[in-house]
């Protein structure tokens, strides 16, 4: 046909693996390259129970970062998510303290449906002043992080928030501390979280138009998606992953405090784009991000258990980490 | 009206055997320009005869491929990106280049600042602003925020630019397009004043009447092709409009059907304004191929975009079927069985990074979905079932749309729209850029369908494509339906006459 066509198409290629997506690849060849270093720094970094251990930790940002990959595949970005966590947590803690319901055991299924109803109504904030208000999501997000977090410290006045009911505390540990088939219950929840996030990017229509909204929304627009819609119900699925860290996060220590959190959205959006998710939107990878935020807790657990980084030092290696990653990203994609 | 023929002036700026390729589509076949002083040029030719390609060679924008161009007789490479303004060669764009938080004075000056001791001169500045507005009879004020002024003034101020550089050489694309009548005349008077100091003008529009009445001489373009140059005293707008035309349909369309006269109307629309166009009303019949003309402007797409709810209404109505379809709601449009084919498949028809099924299915995946969740099974077949069907060539399949050949693009995004499965389908430059084999495919699918029992509108400026298809054609022209014409009315030369204004015809 056209002339163009030559020069656009490039050669033909046979399926190989040079066909894999470097970029789905790359954050579990990281993942894979760190676990050997880890057992070279030290022997009892690949044991069974630490390796358990660093995932357990690595639940709260996890949860939060499948949220945000929905909002970052839709071009979308929140930057509310420490500070949210800290103010459902402080919600969540009163309203048991309350001691509406006497029975302890409603009292915490009541609790928990409370903590889902104001993740969902918090990301439900963020997206529509980012889409009916059309605000920058940076700054409309950074207002509600102010918000949330200004809120947490009122409702604290400074200091901690902490589950006074020594028998909802007793029936709420294993929550964190608990085992389903010997495997940490955090555990279960990150994958059973990260099964249903999958499920729904990639097998329902909403998946669907999550990633063609972040890719180009006058395309989104133009097929008869509600872009607006499907931006303000991502918001809202980050707020209820926000709840799910919550209600694991409360029981661990049974107290809350205005440092709640804090720098959480960094490492939140460090795991998505670690995970190999564009910034930019348009690509959304949920695996990647449970790798990615994997990684940043196993580089802390290898500074803790090796003796030439102080761990003081952990923050600036996550921020390195990001770099690296959008480095790495780009010039992944320039190869392909 | 001069009828002057400035024969004999001394010619400034003139191309020779001008061509020019872009990424091996060749645009400019060997053409021939000469610009005298004190002349008001216009240059014509129908939407992609080459006319913007030939002003951006002559204003140093782009290169040309092969030819000269010389300035006082003397053969120049002019300098890239504006540095032509140097010499004398001056553009004014259609989208004006002004930065909006300036002042005029700072505007006129920009880049050429006047210094005192390495300290702005803003006073000698002001005054030699006001004295060239003043020479200009414009009342704008010198002090005035760019971004405060009228599209009239800032085309006022972009004219006062030229001439404060002195310019020799005036290129205006389409000036025209935005004023009023009033700014118009004040701008021709301007134009003239000028001309007869000296300055060369060319003058690129599409408004026959306003060719006639302001330019000395006329150049046209066809198919990247000189034509005629000459004096515009000896020609009249049919004559010119011919020269723009003049060629003969060939067999690159389908034997057209028409439908019966009480065909049921499945389309109709009703006085529908938004904020450029007013008041457009009209019908479609079942099995029509119904055609939108007029010049690059004139609202067609915005109307379309309006109907199937991509853009606010400000009033009227559409009906689908008999049925009114709410406005700003393209799901619920696309639902009513009225599907819209966008003309910008790169920005607003496909996902570039995404693989053809993504793309394919994206308007209608609640085909695809069941018990909640997508059945790849079902697009997998869809896929195969469109690749055949429109004939989708690709090597491998899992390239991404971006990477897909303009042909094959199109195809793509024609199968998406169609996997809505709509009645009624309105296709915006069903061709654009695509190459000649490909669009007789889609000319003979566009038949096809409306053999079928289908209603298409076809949006498009190509005019041998509408004169081709269509059985009726609409005819826009400053965001009103200029006529509608039908049989063997349906000329270019008479769809001319109504899209540059000559001729008028309430709706039928």
């Amino acid at each position: 046909m056209s002339v163009n066509e030559e020069g656009s198409q490039g050669v033909i290629r046979r399926r190989s693996w040079r066909d894999i997506d470097l970029r789905a690849v790359a954050p579990f060849v990281a993942l894979a390259l760190l676990l050997l270093v880890g057992a070279l720094v030290n022997p009892n970094f690949i044991s069974i129970n630490n390796l358990a251990n660093v995932a357990t930790r690595s639940a709260f940002i996890a949860i939060i970062a499948v949220g945000a990959t929905f909002v970052i595949s839709s071009g979308d970005l929140d930057l509310s998510v420490g500070a949210m966590v800290a103010f459902i947590a402080s919600l969540m803690i009163l309203f048991m303290n309350s001691g509406v319901i006497a029975d302890p055991a409603l009292m915490l299924l009541a609790a928990v449906l409370f903590t889902i109803v104001s993740g969902a109504l918090c990301g439900l904030t963020n997206g529509l002043i980012t889409t009916v208000g059309k605000i920058e999501p940076f700054i409309a997000t950074l207002g509600t992080m102010g918000i949330y977090r200004g809120l947490t410290t009122w409702l604290s006045q400074g200091g901690a928030i902490t589950l006074k009911e020594p028998e909802l505390q007793e029936i709420y540990r294993p929550a964190y501390f608990g085992t389903i088939f010997g495997v940490p219950v955090p555990i279960v929840v990150i994958l059973a979280v990260t099964a249903v996030a999958a499920f729904i990017l990639y097998r329902t229509r909403y998946g669907r138009h999550v990633v063609a909204v972040g890719s180009n929304r006058d395309v989104a627009r133009y097929s008869g998606i509600s872009v607006n819609r499907v931006r303000t119900v991502a918001f809202v699925i980050q707020g209820l992953c926000v709840a799910a860290a919550v209600l694991l996060y409360v029981p661990r220590l049974g107290s809350t405090s205005a440092t709640t959190g804090i720098l959480w959205e960094l490492q939140a959006i460090t795991a998505v784009v670690v995970g190999g998710t564009a910034l930019k939107g348009g690509a959304g990878r949920v695996w990647g991000t449970i790798c990615g935020a994997f990684i940043l807790e196993l580089v802390g657990n290898i500074m803790l258990l090796s003796n030439f980084i102080s761990e003081y030092l952990i923050g600036a290696i996550q921020g390195a980490i990001i770099i690296i990653a959008m480095l790495v990203q780009r010039s992944l994609v320039r190869k392909s | 009206m001069t009828t002057e023929v400035v024969d004999g002036a001394p010619v400034v700026l003139s191309a020779r055997r001008i061509s020019k390729s872009f990424s091996g589509v060749q645009v400019l076949f060997s053409v021939d320009f000469e610009l005298r002083q004190g002349e008001i040029h216009a240059l014509m030719g129908e939407n992609g005869a080459g006319k913007s390609t030939l002003v951006k060679i002559l204003s140093g924008f782009e290169q040309p491929t092969s030819g000269e161009i010389l300035l006082d007789g003397k053969s120049v490479k002019l300098p890239a990106n504006g540095a032509a303004e140097a010499l004398g060669i001056v553009i004014i764009h259609q989208e004006f280049n002004l930065a909006e938080h300036l002042t005029v004075t700072e505007s006129l000056f920009l880049g050429r600042e006047v210094t005192r001791f390495g300290v702005l001169d803003r006073k000698f500045m002001r005054a030699e602003t006001r004295r060239v507005l003043d020479l200009l009879g414009s009342h704008v004020d010198e002090n005035a925020m760019v971004g405060s002024l009228s599209i009239a003034e800032k085309q006022m101020v972009e004219i006062a630019k030229a001439i404060s550089r002195d310019a020799r050489v005036v290129f205006m694309d389409e000036p025209t397009a935005v004023l009023s009548r009033e700014e118009t005349n004040f701008l021709f008077r301007l134009v003239r004043k000028l001309r007869d100091k000296g300055t060369s003008f060319v003058f690129v529009s599409h408004k026959l009447d306003e060719v006639m009445e302001l330019t000395d001489r006329v150049t046209v373009l066809r198919d990247g092709q000189w034509i005629k140059t000459s004096p515009t005293s000896i020609l009249d707008g049919e004559a010119i409009a011919q020269l723009m035309v003049g060629r003969e349909l060939s067999s690159l369309y389908p034997a057209k059907t028409e439908p019966d006269i009480d065909e049921e109307v499945v389309l109709r629309v009703n006085g529908l304004s938004t904020g450029y166009v007013r008041d457009a009303s009209f019908e479609v019949r079942r099995g029509e191929i119904l055609g939108f003309s007029g010049m690059i402007g004139s609202g067609r797409t915005e109307l379309m975009e309006a109907i199937v709810g991509l853009r606010p209404r400000l009033a009227g109505e559409v009906f689908v079927r008999g049925q009114p379809v709410s406005s700003g709601d393209v799901h619920a449009v696309n639902n009513a069985g009225l599907a819209y084919m966008t003309k910008d498949r790169k920005a607003k028809g496909l996902l570039l990074d995404a693989g053809m099924m993504a793309n394919l299915t994206l308007q209608s995946l609640a085909r695809h979905t069941r018990l909640g969740y997508l059945d790849p099974g079902s697009e997998e077949a869809a896929l195969v079932k469109a690749r055949r069907r429109f004939d989708i060539r690709v090597r491998d399949d899992s390239v991404i749309a971006g990477r897909m050949s303009g042909g094959n693009q199109q195809k793509l995004l024609l199968a998406k729209v169609m996997e809505t499965d709509p009645d009624i389908i309105i296709i915006d430059e069903p061709t654009r850029g695509i190459d000649v084999g490909t669009k007789q495919q889609i000319y003979h699918f566009i038949s096809a369908l409306a053999r079928d029992g289908r209603s298409i509108i076809v949006v498009s400026s190509e005019m041998p494509e509408v004169i081709g298809l269509c059985s009726r054609v609409v005819v826009m022209r400053e965001g009103h339906i200029a006529g509608i014409l039908e049989g063997d009315e349906i000329s270019e030369q008479e769809i001319m006459r109504y899209a540059a204004g000559l001729k008028k015809k309430t709706a039928a």
